[in-house]
C-alpha cells in the first residue's frame, strides 16, 4: 500500500482556487536543521471545515504554527484574504481575523475564566463588541458562565478545552485553526465539542481548519480533508470520499477487511515511506 | 528608643527592601530572568533624583525631580530590554545573570564618576522633621516611606488586576506561548515590565535616600532584597513585600537584643531556614509551570 502514489490528488497548487480564504503554497518549515514541512500546499474555502489528518510527527501542528505566524516559514507563501502573511507576527495575523487555538489547551492558569476570555480579545478595542462576544461564548459554553470567576487552572480538561475555543472566538476570527481539540478527552466530551465546533461554523460563519489524530470524528464534521505524512500532503479529497477511501480506512480508522486478515498477520511490518 | 520606634524604623527599611524585591519578582515572573542589577537600579534612581534636586547639582524643586527621576528610570528599563536583553533571547539563563551582575558594576562606577563616592544626602521636604502620633514621635521620612509603599503596592495591585495591559502582563508570565498565540505582543510586554521595575526601583531609591545619606555602593542592598524575595516566595509580589518587611524588622531587633554583628547575619540565617523548611518561600504561588 503506497500512499504517496497515484491516490494523491493533483497538487492544489495547480488549480488556483478563487474562492479560497486561505491558500498555502509550497510551504517549508524547519526546526533548526530538521525539515518539518516539506513543501505543503492547500486551500481552505470560506465557510468550510477543513481537516488535516496524519500520524504523530507528520507536521500538522507545525503547519498550523507556520500559518498563524508563531513559526516563520523558510520558503513558500501563506495567502490569507489575498495577502501574503508568511512570516508575519501573530498579533498582526490575529488582527486580520485568523486565530490559532493551540494543542493542549494552554489557558492562563491563574487568571479567571472571564479574564482568559478578555485576553482572547486583546487585539480588539470595541468594548461593546467584546461584551457581546463574551455573552455569545457563554451561550455556546454555559459551563464557562457558571465558572466565570474561577481560576482557569482549576477547570477540568474538557472545560479548559472549551475555554481555549471560547478565548479564540473572542478575537472575532473569520478563520480558526483548531489543533487537536480532542486531546485527552473522553469520547462523550469529544462528541460535544465537535458538535459545538460544527455549530460555530454554521451559525457564526467561522471557517475552521481542524488538525486531528482522531480521524473518524474529524472527517464526520469536516467538508474537506487533507492527509499529511512526513511533512507532505499526500491526499486531498472531500471528507466523505476520504472516509470511504481504503487507505484512510486502513491507516487512520483501523478498519481491516476480513479477507485480508490472515495474510496481514504474516506481513505486518509496513514501511511508511 | 522604644519598641514602637524600632518597629517603625524596621518597617520603613523593610518597605525599601520590599520594593526592590518586587522589582526582582516582576522581572522574574515575566521573563524568567533574575536582574541582579536591581539594587543598582535603586541606587541609580536615588542618585538621579539627588542630582536633579540638590543645590550643588541642578537644584530643581523636590516634587519636580521625583517624577522626572521615575520617568528616566522607566525609560532606562525599557531601553535596556529593547537594546540589550531582547538580543539575548534564547541564550542561557547564566548569560543573562552575568550580564546583569556586570551591569550592576558599571552602574555603580558610573554613578561614582558622576556624583562622587562620598556619602551625600538627598534634600527632601521631610528631612529632619518629626510626626507626633499620640505620644509617639516618629521621623517624617520613615512615615512617608511606609505610606508611599502602601500606596504604590495598592496601585500595582489595581494595575495588574484591573487594566487590560496589566492582566496581559500576568497572562504572558503565566503562559507566554498562549499569550503569543492570542496576539499579545509579548516582547513589548517584557520591555514594559523592565520599565515598571525600573520605576519601582526609582521609588525605592528615592525613599531610601530620604532616610539618610547614600553613596554608589548602596546598590549592594539588592542582595538583602534578593534574600527578602526568596524568603517571601520568589514569584509572588505580596510575598516580596512581606519578605522585605520581615528582613527589615529582624535587623533592628536582633541589633538590640543580640550581640553586635548578628543583625547583619540574621536575614541570611532566616533565608537558610526558609530554604530548608519551605523552599518555595512563605507566599509561593503553587502551580507547576508547564514547559
Amino acid at each position: 500500500m503506497n500512499m504517496t502514489a497515484p491516490t494523491a490528488a493533483p497538487a492544489p497548487a495547480a488549480r488556483a482556487d478563487a474562492k479560497a480564504i486561505l491558500s498555502i503554497r509550497n510551504l517549508e518549515s524547519y526546526y533548526g536543521p530538521i525539515m518539518a514541512i516539506r513543501g505543503a500546499s492547500l486551500d481552505v474555502r470560506e465557510g468550510q471545515i477543513v481537516t488535516v489528518l496524519g500520524a504523530n510527527g507528520a507536521g500538522k501542528t507545525t503547519l498550523l504554527k507556520t500559518i498563524s505566524g508563531v513559526m516563520d516559514p523558510e520558503k513558500g507563501q501563506v495567502f490569507y484574504a489575498g495577502q501574503n502573511i508568511a512570516g508575519a507576527n501573530p498579533d498582526k495575523v490575529v488582527r486580520l481575523g485568523m486565530v490559532h487555538v493551540p494543542e493542549g489547551r494552554e489557558v492562563f492558569p491563574l487568571l479567571t475564566v472571564e479574564e482568559n476570555l478578555k485576553m482572547g480579545a486583546f487585539t480588539r478595542s470595541d468594548t461593546d463588541g467584546i461584551a457581546r462576544d463574551e455573552q455569545m461564548v457563554y451561550g455556546y459554553f454555559p459551563i464557562l458562565a457558571e465558572r466565570r470567576k474561577q481560576a482557569a487552572g482549576t477547570l477540568s480538561g474538557g472545560q479548559q478545552q472549551m475555554l481555549a475555543i471560547g478565548r479564540g472566538l473572542m478575537a472575532k476570527p473569520k478563520i480558526m485553526l483548531l489543533d487537536e481539540p480532542s486531546l485527552g478527552l473522553s469520547p462523550l466530551l469529544v462528541k460535544e465539542i465537535f458538535q459545538i465546533v460544527r455549530r460555530l461554523n454554521k451559525e457564526q460563519g467561522v471557517t475552521i481548519v481542524l488538525v486531528e489524530q482522531n480521524a473518524k470524528v474529524a472527517l464526520e464534521v469536516a467538508d474537506y480533508g487533507y492527509v499529511m505524512e512526513l511533512g507532505r500532503i499526500v491526499m486531498a479529497d472531500t471528507a466523505d470520499r476520504l472516509l470511504a477511501s481504503k487507505d484512510v480506512q486502513e491507516f487512520y480508522l483501523g478498519v481491516v477487511e476480513e479477507t485480508q486478515r490472515g495474510q496481514k498477520r504474516w506481513k505486518q511490518k509496513k514501511t511508511w515511506r | 528608643m522604644g519598641v514602637l520606634q524600632l518597629i517603625v524604623s524596621g518597617l520603613a527599611n523593610g518597605c525599601v527592601y520590599g520594593l526592590i524585591a518586587m522589582g526582582f519578582v516582576l522581572i522574574y515572573k515575566a521573563t524568567e530572568a533574575v536582574n541582579f542589577a536591581q539594587g543598582d537600579f535603586m541606587m541609580l534612581g536615588a542618585f538621579i533624583c539627588l542630582g536633579l534636586t540638590n543645590p550643588q547639582f541642578m537644584g530643581l524643586p523636590f516634587w519636580v525631580s521625583v517624577p522626572i527621576a521615575i520617568a528616566i528610570m522607566g525609560a532606562f528599563g525599557y531601553a535596556l530590554d529593547l537594546v540589550v536583553l531582547r538580543r539575548m533571547f534564547g541564550q542561557s539563563q547564566i548569560a543573562i545573570v552575568i550580564l546583569t551582575i556586570a551591569l550592576g558594576f558599571v552602574l555603580r562606577f558610573a554613578a561614582g564618576v558622576i556624583w562622587g563616592h562620598e556619602p551625600v544626602s538627598l534634600v527632601t521636604p521631610m528631612a529632619g522633621k518629626n510626626v507626633h502620633f499620640g505620644g509617639l514621635v516618629l521621623g517624617a521620612s520613615e512615615v512617608a516611606v511606609i505610606v508611599v509603599t502602601v500606596v504604590l503596592t495598592g496601585l500595582l495591585y489595581l494595575y495588574f488586576n484591573r487594566t487590560r495591559l496589566g492582566v496581559a502582563m500576568q497572562a504572558s508570565s503565566q503562559n507566554q506561548l498562549a499569550a503569543y498565540y492570542m496576539g499579545i505582543p509579548v516582547k513589548r510586554i517584557h520591555s514594559l515590565i523592565w520599565a515598571l521595575s525600573g520605576m519601582t526601583a526609582a521609588v525605592a531609591g528615592i525613599l531610601f535616600a530620604s532616610k539618610g545619606s547614600i553613596d554608589p555602593s548602596i546598590g549592594l542592598l539588592g542582595i538583602k532584597a534578593f534574600a527578602a524575595a526568596v524568603i517571601g516566595g520568589f514569584g509572588s509580589l505580596p510575598g516580596a513585600l512581606l519578605g522585605g518587611i520581615i528582613v527589615g524588622l529582624i535587623e533592628p531587633f536582633s541589633g538590640r537584643y543580640m550581640p553586635s554583628g548578628y543583625s547583619q547575619i540574621m536575614p541570611y540565617l532566616l533565608l537558610f531556614l526558609i530554604l530548608i523548611f519551605r523552599p518555595h518561600g512563605i507566599l509561593a504561588q503553587v502551580h507547576a509551570k508547564k514547559v
